[in-house]
């Protein structure tokens, strides 16, 4: 199990276009990662694909959030998920 | 030569081939079951095809679209195969629920979260649902729901057409409007007037016309016939030639004999004032407050209103900006300050009265109109809709003076209104006529109902009647305080004549019909406009007042309106 966490830099936090953005980004690797806010039970963590889901879980710019993957790749996934969501996605 | 008659709502004359917009996804019956001889497995993958159908869709469609259009698309296009949302129906499949009725389910628990979330997200729900229509549409293999996308021009033939449709509608490529539903008041008619294009409403048995046909649209006239002839489709072409004088306003209503009639214009936020303002209107006669707010579960804020006002406020300096306080209700309902629950909400609470069910809102909103006021150049004027007695227009006038606000006045849209104008103008500083309401209320008749739509039109005798005792009311009043209108009736040239000759002293309307109205006025005086007025009141129906006003304007047919 890799795990990382990263800070949202998108002024409006995880939704709309940053969201579509990163479920996409998440969507085209080949394993499941999982998204949580820092603090909460990996139980509760929901599939990073899925755009609802993070818009369900409304993290807000400066809100650290923990990605988690398994097998092979999880690391560098991971690695460029983290990329995503620390720049700031409406400023482009 | 098959031919179609209804009603004629916004003027011009087209050719083209029609496309008929499907209609809207019914509801998969409750507890749906999956057919015999399918199992749960193949129609997991049945409908996980049909998600990424409507997704490639959905994302072909955003990469023409630009700006906000876009991006709503490219999330909309995510959602349509989002896990959280297959995921949801493939349980429901696994316990027996058809496809069709799996998704359904799935997706309405999906919109609620959202909607329980609130603000950004509660306004993402709607998207949810639209996706959800499109995959079921997929699945039953018939079109999707909404406007047809094309590149080729056509036009739209409906039952009826939705507020939200506006949105989709792309009027480059849609040529006119045609409905076999609605009235002359209805969304789709106001959606025409807006983007300037002909459209005929209550059209019956439009329905029957196969896409592909190719028909002449008169949306004067209000007239669809089936393979059009020659003279048709040099009427269509004469058309096209006059348009492009018709979308030029000099910027000055004046008569022929030198009246001035100030042509003002109907605004829903500051991008629509700015497009005004370029049209030439002589300043805003109507501005709608509730279209900056609409979709919003919350009260606007009150630098969110400043800034919404503003904007209009600096697109007219020097120039009248009439400001109407939120007229929600009936079919605007915002959920601060509207009960969806009513059994009759045109009826309702709406307009000025929601300050008996949620007091405060107005006095922030006149509060907030007063700051937005300040250091602008619009000589600011405000109202309120669905005043029906003196002392309530007495009321909103105390609340506008606490503000700081110096001309107050009222819409007269409710019958009761205009009966007692005289007493009401007494209290406040001007009255504007709401024709679309005060028609719907003086022959009750519902606006957004097809079968009353002869009923629905502002050339009711009985509505022109109520306009002149308006205006006798103010002359009764005795300090010529200003009655103008700002209802749909003024973007018709024939009728604005009339109403002209009844002594409405100014017309607002979309800044598309600017133009025509202008032409037309510029050719009567005002002796002939009351004798016009006499006319269409001394009629026996709507039909024949307009009938009988517009055989004595040869203008109108010469310029195709």
């Amino acid at each position: 199990m890799s795990e990382r966490t990263a800070t949202i830099a998108s002024r409006v936090g995880l939704h709309a276009r940053p969201a579509a953005i990163f479920a996409e980004a998440v969507g085209a690797l080949p394993v499941e990662v999982t998204i949580a806010l820092e603090g909460d039970p990996a139980d509760d963590a929901m599939d990073a694909s899925s755009i609802l889901s993070l818009m369900s879980l409304g993290a807000a710019n400066g809100q650290v959030v923990v990605l988690r993957a398994e097998g092979d790749g999880a690391d560098e996934a991971l690695a460029g998920l983290v990329t995503i969501l620390e720049t700031d996605l409406d400023a482009e | 030569m098959q031919s179609f008659t209804g009603v004629g709502v916004s003027p011009g004359r087209i050719v083209g081939s029609v496309r008929q917009m499907p209609k809207a996804v019914s509801e998969p019956p409750a507890g749906e079951q999956l057919a015999s001889s399918t199992t749960a497995e193949d129609a997991a993958v049945t409908l996980r095809a049909a998600a990424k159908a409507v997704q490639a869709e959905l994302k072909q469609r955003s990469v023409s679209a630009t700006g906000a259009g876009k991006s709503v698309l490219e999330a909309t296009a995510l959602m349509a195969a989002d896990p959280m949302l297959i995921k949801g129906a493939v349980k429901l499949i696994n316990t027996g629920t058809s496809a069709e009725r799996a998704i359904w389910e799935s997706a309405a628990s999906v919109a609620e979260m959202l909607h329980n979330l609130g603000g950004y997200m509660a306004e993402r729900a709607t998207d949810v649902l639209d996706v959800r229509s499109r995959i079921v549409a997929e699945l039953r293999g018939v079109p999707a729901p909404g406007i047809p996308a094309s590149d080729e021009p056509f036009i739209l033939v409906a039952d009826d057409l939705a507020p939200a449709d506006t949105a989709t509608l792309n009027p480059a490529v849609v040529l006119a409007l045609v409905t076999s539903g609605g009235g002359p008041q209805s969304h789709t008619a106001i959606i025409a007037r807006a983007l300037g294009l002909p459209a005929v409403v209550a059209a019956v048995g439009v329905e029957s016309i196969t896409d592909g046909t190719a028909v002449y649209v008169d949306g004067a006239a209000g007239s669809i016939t089936v393979d059009p002839d020659a003279e048709q489709l040099e009427a269509a072409t004469a058309w096209a030639a006059n348009a492009a004088t018709l979308a030029v306003f000099s910027g000055e209503g004046v008569m022929a004999d030198g009246h001035l009639v100030p042509l003002l214009a109907n605004v829903g936020g500051a991008a629509d004032a700015v497009k005004a303002a370029a049209a030439g209107a002589q300043g805003v006669g109507l501005l709608r407050t509730e279209f900056c707010f609409l979709d919003r579960d919350e009260e606007p804020t009150l630098d969110e209103q400043v800034t919404a006002y503003r904007g209009v406020f600096d697109a007219f300096p020097g120039k009248k900006v009439v400001l109407r306080t939120l007229d929600a209700g009936a079919d605007k309902p915002l959920p601060f300050l509207t009960d969806a629950s009513e059994p009759n909400p045109a009826l309702g609470v709406r307009g000025y009265r929601t300050d008996f069910t949620s007091p405060g809102v107005l006095k922030r909103q006149l509060a907030a109109v007063a700051t937005a006021a300040e250091g602008t150049e619009a000589d600011v004027w405000v109202m309120a809709p669905m005043i029906s007695t003196a002392d309530e227009a007495a009321d909103f006038a105390r609340m506008c003076g606490e503000a700081g606000l110096k001309t107050p006045g009222v819409m007269v849209e409710v019958p009761s209104a205009a009966l007692t104008a005289e007493t009401i103008l007494g209290e406040v500083s001007f009255a504007s006529l709401g024709t679309n309401d005060l028609t719907q209320y003086a022959m009750a008749a519902d606006r957004q109902l097809g079968p009353l739509a002869a009923l629905n039109t502002p050339w009711q005798p009985a509505v022109l009647r109520l306009i002149q005792l308006t205006v006798a009311g103010s002359v009764a009043e005795g300090n010529n305080k200003p009655v103008g209108v700002c209802g749909e009736a003024a973007a018709d040239p024939a009728l604005a004549v009339v109403l002209v000759g009844l002594g409405v002293n100014t017309l607002s309307m979309t800044a598309r019909a600017l133009a025509a109205v202008a032409a037309v006025l510029a050719k009567v005086t005002v002796v002939e406009a009351q004798r016009l007025a006499g006319i269409a009141l001394a009629a026996p129906s709507a039909l024949e007042a307009r009938a009988r006003v517009r055989a004595e304007l040869p203008i109108l047919d010469e310029l195709g309106l």
